[in-house]
């Protein structure tokens, strides 16, 4: 026999000011079962949590109501106060009439309080059927996997294996650094890019905690936080990393060359080759859409067309005989127990807009290119030199907002970092060449940042840079000039630059791939492909798929500081999860009856997490079984299923069938 | 356009809500980066450029829009159009107002223009064709300035490309298409 | 060779001052197996001036003629760029049931709104053409400019691209010659601002003028007869006020296509232009 205690609310005058609560109380002390109740001005001050406690105890309580405000509150909390009285914390039940009543209603209060006592009626008659529920406990793989190699992904693996947890790294080019090791200096403060990098580049090559896996990606992850089962695909580098001592031989000698992607094709490099010289790992490996000898390989399996020349030069010259043309591509499984995506992103390409050359002219390039061509590293040793003829350009454009705040092209939205890089490279231009003239097209300045504004002024004041309020509607050549026409609609007249060179401030896009990538993971992304966090403002690193955090631009557009910070949230995230032994499961999830399960399936379709499973009785049929430590609860599958045969605990059918008819009798 | 004092924007004229819904353009939209005046062919002759034509929509300033000189230098080239970031069709939203203009009998700011307007469609209201000859003739006359581009007419006539009267059997139909119209 | 029928809209300059346009098109029509057809009694399509002060007017002039080629069952095919952008732009408004009607009302004719109208560039630029190359424009580099009113806005007019269209660009190198790779192939030259605003043509047609001649063009192929006037008549006057030569010959995509399928100047009537293209086609070995 359940003894019934119901508790109801006045949140202030939040729901007292509506309903009445003496009728209240007064109408649940009648309900069936009801053996106690009461108000409180405020249930969940301890005052009001004690009362509770106090009349489980005096009156021998063995389930709950509690009548206040939504479940999404409080739930924790009140399970909390029963559990202490030595209740299971899942017999007691919540109805909502402040949300879903007081204050929605406050134009009636007649009608609100009779719906108020209907919603404690319901709650009654569901608490009445509540069976004991207990957390299943799951054990913790302490290791974290960390998707990309960027500036964030470094700082979130370096925090976490910090902490002393293990730590495998996948990137999927040859070398870690992501976008920042191609930059030259950094705004606001102008500090070398490597010179900052590089070091945190080799301490997690050096990391006792650290797996660095390059050239890898993440092929299926399954399982759920704390346990998931990951396969990644090492591919093929035709290097025998073990072997390769990084000499540099082979990629001075390999004879093919090709555009360089780390130089944006501003530059060239080998076919086996480091991306950059500061590279982690510094070990080459081989491109096989350009590589002689693989050439000549596909040649030999058709003879069809010219013989390419069989080379094999690496493989002859390497001292370690690190050349291993057989390298297969390998499948790693690993477990991990949290899991953090930091994918960055990718500059757009403004080959697609026709009136700014349509990546026709080789002197109008984007903002990266220009970062390659003052790097001391780059391909022109850090002169700024233009590509067509090799010229010092003296008169420089920079055109703003390139693929970003355009709904026409489906960007609509600020790219935040491409303001202040702007200034940066005005400042920077100036710096290589003092005679350098600097025009900077802008719509709106947008420097938002800790010591951003002072930056931007110092690109007028140091580098006296003329920044224009306009868009630019085109450049065309004319001869060995290019003219850039915009409006300075501050003094609305039309504006036409002669220039040497053209930068546009390409905006930021989401990676490639990051749409696969996040299906695998069963994490959501915006229409711009950005991934989604949890909460914007209050889960700003976590997802909505358990132990699975993101970070850094692959969020949306960030600096380096905001990555770096986004990163190391991710990572404290990470570690909180880790440094647990045990994780206890949400015993409310679906249950399959094997009897009245027919085999369609129909669950194993909808189900978003994956939790169904298959198992084969005794008697031989194989029917559905429900993964408890996946399923979330949300009892898509109960609908789906035709027989009826999937019970949510703690929501059964029974349950909601009798929290329906309490509202007619 | 009118100068002394201040102007007295209008959040939500009559005007703004009547060029939106002419043009069927979301004039609201636009946040006046210029790149419509920038690609304009003929921005460096209109006193408002298409960006602050758009500008005196917003605001509700009426006057201003169909004095200016915009709407008659403007030759419907779509630049703006197809290059603006939130696709406003300026070119609509000047003809609009333009439409209006003429409609309201407003002083325009580019004689000559609405004059070759006018001139070109007498033309073919009666003879169903533009008659080049005959409206160059008229429209010099018209503008005062008869002997424009007069040096070159022997050369023109020698070459046989100014045909002397236009050679066309439909202008009856064509003169009741006009006075339906014009009813 | 097997006819293709069209529905042949010249418009008014085609009759007028541009009659060598309408020559060369029918020439090289004939050749490539295109069979123009010309509306009986058709009319102005209104050109910049009708839609510009009359919305109505700018809608009935262009239908009566699409009411005609409707009713012959034909494909469209305009040659002057103002005509193929009128009739497009007309047909858009069109798509509006009630402004249908309006117009049917006006033209006082059943019209359906169901033709299909292409430009000219596009039908003899079709690669299913049976073209007979005699004289490969070998050596002749060639700055395509296609204007305003062929392309834009691509949305509606479905031709080409806006910024860097490539029809004519490779019809010319089909013909032998080498199109010049330059920014102004739809920039404005000021369309019908001639009589009120030469002005205006003379500062805009100067840069497209400039433009070809730095990138190396020996003559500009146009696809519009307004295009033509502006570069070709107003080339006179922007000399003056640069006090400079110019003369880059302003040619019609036909008679080039013309001179290539190995007619002659005089049929083609070359000798229509006020900067006369001889002396550089006979430097060129093209012409005698
Ligand atoms: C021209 C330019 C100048 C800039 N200048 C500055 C500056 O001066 N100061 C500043 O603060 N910021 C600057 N930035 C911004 C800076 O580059 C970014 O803030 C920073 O790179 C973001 O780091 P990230 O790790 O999130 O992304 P990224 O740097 O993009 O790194 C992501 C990494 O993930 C890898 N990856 C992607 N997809 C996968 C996958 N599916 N599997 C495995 N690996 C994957 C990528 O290969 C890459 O290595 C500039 C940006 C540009 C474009
Ligand atoms: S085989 Fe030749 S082309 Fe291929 S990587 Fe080695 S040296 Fe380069
Ligand atoms: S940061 Fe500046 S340049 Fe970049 S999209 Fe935003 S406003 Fe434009
Ligand atoms: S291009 Fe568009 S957004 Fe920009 S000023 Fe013109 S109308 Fe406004
Ligand atoms: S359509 Fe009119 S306003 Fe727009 S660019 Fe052309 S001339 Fe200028």
């Amino acid at each position: 026999m359940a003894r019934i205690g119901v508790f109801v609310c006045h949140c202030g005058s939040n729901i007292a000011g509506v309903v009445d609560i003496n009728r209240t109380v007064e109408a649940a002390r009648k309900m069936p079962q009801v053996v106690y109740a009461a108000d409180a001005k405020y249930t969940c001050s301890e005052a009001g949590q004690s009362a509770i406690r106090d009349a489980i105890k005096q009156h021998r309580l063995n389930r709950v109501v509690v009548s206040a405000c939504s479940p999404r509150m409080h739930e924790n909390t009140f399970r909390r106060t029963v559990a202490s009285a030595g209740l299971n914390p899942y017999l007691m039940e919540i109805a909502n009439i402040r949300e879903h009543c007081s204050w929605v209603h406050g134009d009636n209060k007649e009608a609100a309080t009779s719906k108020a006592i209907d919603l404690i009626g319901m709650a009654v008659a569901k608490v009445t059927r509540d069976e004991p529920l207990t957390p299943k406990r799951v054990s913790m793989t302490p290791r974290a996997l960390v998707i990309g190699g960027g500036i964030t992904g470094i700082q979130a693996a370096l925090d976490i294996a910090n902490a002393g947890h293990e730590v495998v790294l996948v990137e999927r080019e040859p070398s870690i650094g992501g976008r920042m090791s191609q930059l030259d200096k950094t705004f606001p403060t102008l500090d070398c890019s490597a010179c900052i990098l590089t070091p945190k580049m080799v301490d997690l090559a050096q990391h006792p905690k650290i797996t660095l896996l390059t050239s890898a990606e993440v092929k299926s992850v399954n399982g759920f936080v704390g346990n998931f089962e990951v396969e990644i695909r090492q591919k093929s580098r035709l290097v025998d990393h073990v072997k390769c001592t990084g000499c540099g031989t082979c990629w001075q000698k390999c004879p093919e060359n090709v555009n360089s992607e780390f130089d944006m094709g501003m530059g060239k490099r080998k076919s086996i080759y480091i991306p950059f010289a500061q590279a982690v790992p510094n070990k080459p490996v081989i491109d096989t859409a350009s590589c002689r000898y693989i050439k000549y390989l596909k040649w030999a399996e058709t003879k069809e067309g010219k013989k390419p020349p069989e080379c094999r030069i690496c493989e002859k010259i390497c001292p370690t005989g690190a050349i291993d043309w057989e390298q297969p591509e390998q499948i790693l499984t690993e477990k991990f127990g949290a899991i953090v995506v930091a994918t960055g992103f990718k500059t757009f390409d403004h080959s697609v807009l026709g009136e700014y050359g349509g990546g026709r002219i080789p002197d109008v390039i984007s903002g990266l290119q220009l970062e390659r061509l003052m790097s001391a590293s780059g391909p022109t040793g850090g002169e700024v030199k233009r590509p067509s003829d090799g010229a010092h350009p003296k008169t420089v454009v920079i055109v703003s907002c390139v693929g970003s705040r355009d709904d026409r092209i489906g960007r609509p939205y600020c790219s935040k970092i491409c303001c202040m890089y702007n200034a940066k490279h005005a400042i920077m231009l100036k710096e290589h060449d003092p005679e350098i003239q600097i025009y900077i097209f802008y719509i709106d300045v947008r420097t938002g940042g800790k010591d951003f504004e002072e930056f931007y002024r110092r690109s007028q004041q140091e580098a006296g840079a003329l920044w224009i309020r306009g868009r630019v509607s085109k450049i065309h050549r004319e001869g060995k000039k290019l003219i850039v026409r915009g409006e300075d609609s501050l003094i609305g007249r039309p504006v036409e630059i002669p220039a040497d060179l053209v930068v546009l401030a390409t905006g930021v896009e989401a990676s490639d791939g990051v749409v696969g990538l996040a299906q695998t993971l069963n994490i959501s992304h915006d229409s711009y492909n950005f991934l989604v966090e949890a909460h914007p403002k209050l889960r700003p690193v976590e997802t909505h798929t358990d132990g699975v955090f993101v970070a850094g631009a692959a969020v949306g557009p960030r600096d380096i500081p905001e990555s770096v910070a986004h990163g190391g949230a991710a990572a404290a995230k990470a570690i909180g999860l880790l440094s647990k032994e045990e994780l206890a499961t949400d015993p409310m999830t679906a249950i399959v009856d094997p009897v009245k399960c027919v085999s369609c399936f129909a669950c194993h379709e909808v189900c978003p997490f994956g939790a169904p499973e298959k198992e084969t009785l005794r008697d031989g049929r194989t029917v559905s079984v429900i993964n408890e430590s996946k399923c979330k609860g949300c009892g898509l599958c109960i609908v789906a299923c035709r027989p009826g045969a999937i019970n949510l605990r703690g929501f059964t059918s029974q349950q909601v069938l009798a929290e329906v008819t309490s509202l007619w009798r | 356009m009118q100068m002394a004092g201040a102007i007295t924007p209008v959040a939500s004229s009559e005007f703004l809500d009547y060029v939106g819904k002419q043009s069927g353009q979301r004039i609201m939209d636009c946040y006046q980066c210029g790149k419509c005046s920038a690609g304009c062919p003929t921005a460096y002759d209109m006193d408002l450029t298409p960006r602050q034509m758009i500008r005196a929509i917003q605001l509700g300033l009426k006057e201003e829009a169909l004095k200016s000189s915009t709407i008659w230098m403007c030759v419907s080239c779509q630049t703006c159009s197809v290059r603006c970031p939130v696709q406003i069709d300026i070119a609509k939203a000047i003809e609009a107002v333009r439409l209006l203009a003429v409609a309201e009998k407003a002083p325009a700011a580019e004689k000559n223009v609405k004059l070759y307007h006018q001139v070109f469609l007498k033309s073919v209201e009666f003879t169903g064709r533009l008659y080049e000859m005959g409206l160059s003739v008229a429209f010099n006359m018209l503008s005062r300035h008869p002997f424009t581009g007069m040096d070159i007419l022997p050369t023109m006539l020698r070459k046989g490309k100014l045909a002397l009267m236009p050679v066309f059997k439909g202008t009856a139909e064509v003169e009741a298409i006009f006075a339906r119209i014009k009813r | 060779m097997a006819q293709t029928p069209y529905a042949y809209f010249p418009g008014c300059t085609l009759h007028g001052t541009m009659l060598e346009y309408n020559a060369s098109a029918r020439l090289v029509c004939e050749a490539a197996g295109v069979d123009l057809r010309e509306l009986k009694d058709w009319n102005c399509c209104g050109a910049w001036s009708a839609h510009t002060t009359d919305y109505m007017l700018g809608l009935a002039l262009p239908a009566r003629n699409l009411q005609k080629a409707e009713a012959m069952q034909l494909p469209m095919v305009v040659p002057c760029a103002v005509g193929f952008s009128r009739m497009k732009l007309a047909m858009h408004e069109m798509e509006n049931p009630a402004v249908l009607s309006a117009v049917n009302q006006a033209i006082d004719k059943p019209f359906k709104n169901s033709v299909v109208v292409e430009p000219l560039l596009k039908v003899l630029a079709s690669d299913s053409l049976d073209l007979e190359v005699k004289k490969p424009l070998q050596g002749l580099k060639v700055a395509c400019y296609y204007g305003c009113l062929l392309v834009r806005p691509q949305k509606i007019l479905k031709f080409d691209d806006e910024n860097n269209p490539q029809t004519m660009d490779k019809l010319m190198s089909r013909l032998g010659a080498e199109p010049v790779d330059w920014d102004f192939k739809t920039e404005c030259c000021g369309a019908g601002m001639s009589m009120p605003r030469p002005d205006v043509v003379n500062r805009l047609s100067s840069k497209i003028l400039l433009a070809a001649r730095s990138m190396g063009a020996d003559c500009i192929a146009v696809a519009c007869p307004m295009c033509h006037f502006n570069l070709d008549f107003h080339q006179r006057e922007v000399e003056a006020e640069r006090k400079e030569k110019i003369q880059m010959p302003a040619l019609y995509f036909t008679q080039l296509m013309g001179l290539a399928l190995g007619f002659s100047a005089k049929k083609l009537m070359l000798d229509k232009h006020l900067v006369d293209p001889m002396p550089m086609l006979k430097s060129k070995g093209m012409a005698a």
